[in-house]
C-alpha cells in the first residue's frame, strides 16, 4: 500500500499513465469474475445457438431460417413492432411532457404507472389483454359493432407490443426533458419565435436523440417478446404466428436445426439493434 | 417565470388540458384496464372460489418454484452486478464500451432465444447432455434450468444500475481512501457501498421483479410438469388453455400484486433516497 502511495504524486502530473492504472485495487479480480459469468451465462450459451444453426449447412440453414412461414413470422414480429413502437413515440412523449412539465392531480401515480409493463409478468399481461380486446370483452365488445376486431389476429399482436415497449418512450424522453433549461426557451419566446416555432425548432430537436433511442429500445423490446403476444395473436400459422413463437414450435417437434436457424437470425437482429442503439446514445452525448 | 413575455414559454390551457387528457387516457386504457380486469376476473365467482384457486397444491408448486428461482437469480446478479460495477466504473482498461454492450445483451435478445440456448448446451442433444446424463444431473425440465434461465433475462438488471450511479459518482473518494491507506474491501465496504446503497436496491428491485415475472425463457427450459418445473406464469398459462378462468386469473392476481407492490416500493426509494445520490443519476 506504502507503494501505491509513495507512486501516486508521480501519476497525477501526468494524467495520461494515471488513467491507464488506477490506484484503486480489486480490478484484475471483479474484472475476472465479470468475464467469467458473462461467457457462461450469456455468450457459450448464445454461441452454441449459431453452432447449431452451421450444423444444418447453408442450404439447410437457408430453407429453415427463411422458409414461407418463417418469413411471414418475421414480416407480422418488425411490422407489429414498428407500429408498436411508433405508438408509444407519440403517446411516450405526451406522457413525458405531461410529467415533467404540468402539475396535476394524480401526476405521482401516473408516473409511478408508466413502469407497470417492466414490473408486471408478460403472461399476466397477455391474457388480461386478451380478455379485453376479445369481442365479448371490455373494449372489444364496443368495437364490434363497428366491424373492428382487435383480439387473435394482427391489431391483438400490435396492442401487445405496445404494452411491453410503452414505459422506453418516456423514460428515456423525460430527464432530456427535464433538464431542457427553460431560459432556452424564453430566448427563443423574446426573440419573437411562437410557442409552435419553439417547440418544433427549439424544444424537438433537443429532443430527438433521446426519442429515437426510447423507439429503438421500445422496437427492439417488441422484436423479442413471446408471453404477451401468444394469447391475444391467435397464432395462426402464415398470419398471426411471431417470430418467437415459430421458434418454441420447431422445438417442440424436436427440430433443434430450424429452432436455431430462426433463433440464429433473431440474435443477428437484437446485434444490429443493440448497435444501433449504441450508435444514436453515442451521437446524443456529441450533440448535447 | 413571471418575465415579459409569459404566454410563449407557456403552453395555453386548452393544450395543457389536452395533453393530460391524451397522457392519462393512454395510460389508463394500456396499463390500468388490463390490471383491474385482472382482478375483476379473478373475483368473478366470488373470493372463496379465487382462493381455493390458489390453495391448489400444484399452485403452491408454482409459488414455490418461483419464490426459488427469484431467490437464487437475484443474489448472483447481485454479486455479479457488484464486481462488474466495480470494475468497469472504477478503473479503465481496453474494451470496456464493448463490455458494457455485451453485459446489456439479454437485453435485446428474445427469452425465447435464451431459452433454447440452454437447451442446446445443457439439453439431452446439447453440448453437456451426454455428460450430465451419465452423472444423473438434470438442467433441462428441473429446477437448475428455470434458475439459470431467470439469471440469463435478469442479468444486466443490477449491474447497468450500479454502473451508471458509480460513474456518475466518480472516482475521488476511493482514491482519497486509498491514498489514506484503505485495502480495496475497505474503501468498497466504508466508502462505495454506502454510496450505491439505494441504487443496489433499485436494481435489486427491479431484477426481482423480471425475474418472478419471466416467462418466455423458462417456458423453453421447463418442460411444463405440473407442480414440479410450473413457475407462477407458467401455470397461469396452463390454466387458461385449460379454460379454468378463476383459477388463471387469480394466480394473474397474485403477481399483479407483486407488480403494483414493485411500483409502490419503487416510487418510495425515488423519493427517499438521499439526494446525492439522486443527482448522481
Amino acid at each position: 500500500m506504502s507503494m501505491v502511495a509513495s507512486k501516486r504524486p508521480l501519476l497525477v502530473g501526468t494524467g495520461k499513465l494515471f488513467r491507464r492504472r488506477s490506484a484503486i485495487p480489486g480490478l484484475g479480480v471483479t474484472l475476472g469474475v465479470t468475464l467469467t459469468a458473462l461467457c457462461l451465462i450469456v455468450l457459450i450459451p448464445l454461441a452454441s445457438v449459431f453452432a447449431a444453426a452451421t450444423q444444418l449447412g447453408l442450404g439447410g440453414f437457408v430453407r429453415a431460417a427463411f422458409s414461407a412461414r418463417a418469413l411471414h413470422a418475421y414480416a407480422l414480429s418488425f411490422t407489429a413492432s414498428l407500429i408498436g413502437a411508433a405508438v408509444n413515440s407519440v403517446f411516450g412523449l405526451l406522457t413525458a411532457w405531461a410529467l415533467v412539465r404540468y402539475d396535476f392531480p394524480g401526476r405521482a401515480i401516473l408516473n409511478a404507472l408508466v413502469d407497470l409493463p417492466f414490473a408486471l409478468p408478460t403472461a399476466v399481461a397477455g391474457i388480461a389483454l386478451a380478455g379485453i380486446y376479445s369481442t365479448n370483452g371490455w373494449i372489444g365488445a364496443v368495437l364490434a359493432p363497428l366491424g373492428i376486431k382487435a383480439a387473435y389476429n394482427e391489431v391483438g399482436v400490435v396492442i401487445a407490443l405496445t404494452f411491453v415497449g410503452l414505459p422506453f418512450v418516456v423514460r428515456t424522453v423525460e430527464p432530456v426533458l427535464r433538464d431542457l433549461a427553460a431560459d432556452v426557451e424564453e430566448a427563443a419566446a423574446s426573440l419573437g419565435a411562437g410557442r409552435w416555432r419553439t417547440i418544433a425548432r427549439v424544444i424537438l430537436p433537443a429532443l430527438a436523440p433521446a426519442w429515437i433511442t426510447g423507439f429503438t429500445l421500445a422496437f427492439a423490446r417488441a422484436v423479442g417478446e413471446y408471453g404477451s403476444v401468444i394469447f391475444i395473436a391467435g397464432n395462426m400459422p402464415y398470419r398471426t404466428e411471431i417470430a418467437p413463437l415459430l421458434i418454441t414450435i420447431e422445438l417442440e417437434q424436436f427440430d433443434y436445426g430450424a429452432a436455431s436457424a430462426i433463433a440464429a437470425v433473431m440474435l443477428v437482429v437484437a446485434f444490429l439493434m443493440l448497435l444501433a442503439i449504441n450508435a444514436v446514445q453515442a451521437w446524443s452525448r456529441r450533440s448535447v | 417565470m413571471a418575465r415579459a413575455t409569459p404566454d410563449a414559454s407557456q403552453d395555453p390551457f386548452w393544450a395543457k388540458a389536452a395533453v393530460i387528457g391524451l397522457a392519462v387516457s393512454f395510460i389508463g386504457l394500456m396499463l390500468v384496464l388490463p390490471l383491474v380486469a385482472v382482478f375483476v376476473q379473478a373475483l368473478s365467482k366470488g373470493l372463496a372460489a379465487s382462493l381455493q384457486a390458489l390453495g391448489d397444491p400444484d399452485a403452491l408448486a408454482a409459488v414455490r418454484l418461483t419464490l426459488i428461482a427469484a431467490a437464487l437469480a437475484v443474489p448472483v446478479n447481485t454479486a455479479f452486478g457488484l464486481c462488474a460495477s466495480w470494475a468497469i466504473a472504477k478503473h479503465d482498461f481496453p474494451g470496456k464500451s464493448l463490455l458494457i454492450t455485451l453485459i446489456d445483451l439479454p437485453f435485446s435478445v428474445s427469452p425465447v432465444v435464451a431459452g433454447l440456448s440452454y437447451v442446446l448446451v445443457f439439453g439431452l442433444q446439447g453440448w453437456f447432455g451426454p455428460w450430465l446424463e451419465t452423472h444423473g444431473i438434470k438442467i433441462i425440465f428441473a429446477t437448475p434450468g428455470i434458475v439459470l434461465a431467470t439469471v440469463f433475462v435478469t442479468f444486466p438488471f443490477i449491474a447497468r444500475e450500479l454502473i451508471s450511479l458509480m460513474q456518475a459518482q466518480g472516482t475521488d473518494e476511493e482514491e482519497a481512501a486509498v491514498s489514506l491507506g484503505a485495502s480495496g474491501l475497505t474503501i468498497f465496504r466504508r466508502v462505495t457501498a454506502p454510496n450505491v446503497s439505494w441504487g443496489l436496491l433499485y436494481g435489486v428491485l427491479l431484477c426481482n421483479a423480471r425475474a418472478m415475472g419471466e416467462f418466455g425463457a423458462v417456458s423453453v427450459v421447463s418442460g411444463h410438469i405440473r407442480g414440479v418445473t410450473d413457475t407462477m406464469p407458467l401455470h397461469v398459462e396452463i390454466l387458461y388453455n385449460e379454460y379454468d378462468f378463476v383459477g388463471a386469473f387469480s394466480v394473474a392476481a397474485l403477481l399483479c400484486l407483486l407488480a403494483v407492490a414493485t411500483l409502490v416500493l419503487k416510487t418510495a426509494l425515488e423519493r427517499f433516497q438521499p439526494q446525492a445520490e439522486s443527482r448522481a443519476r
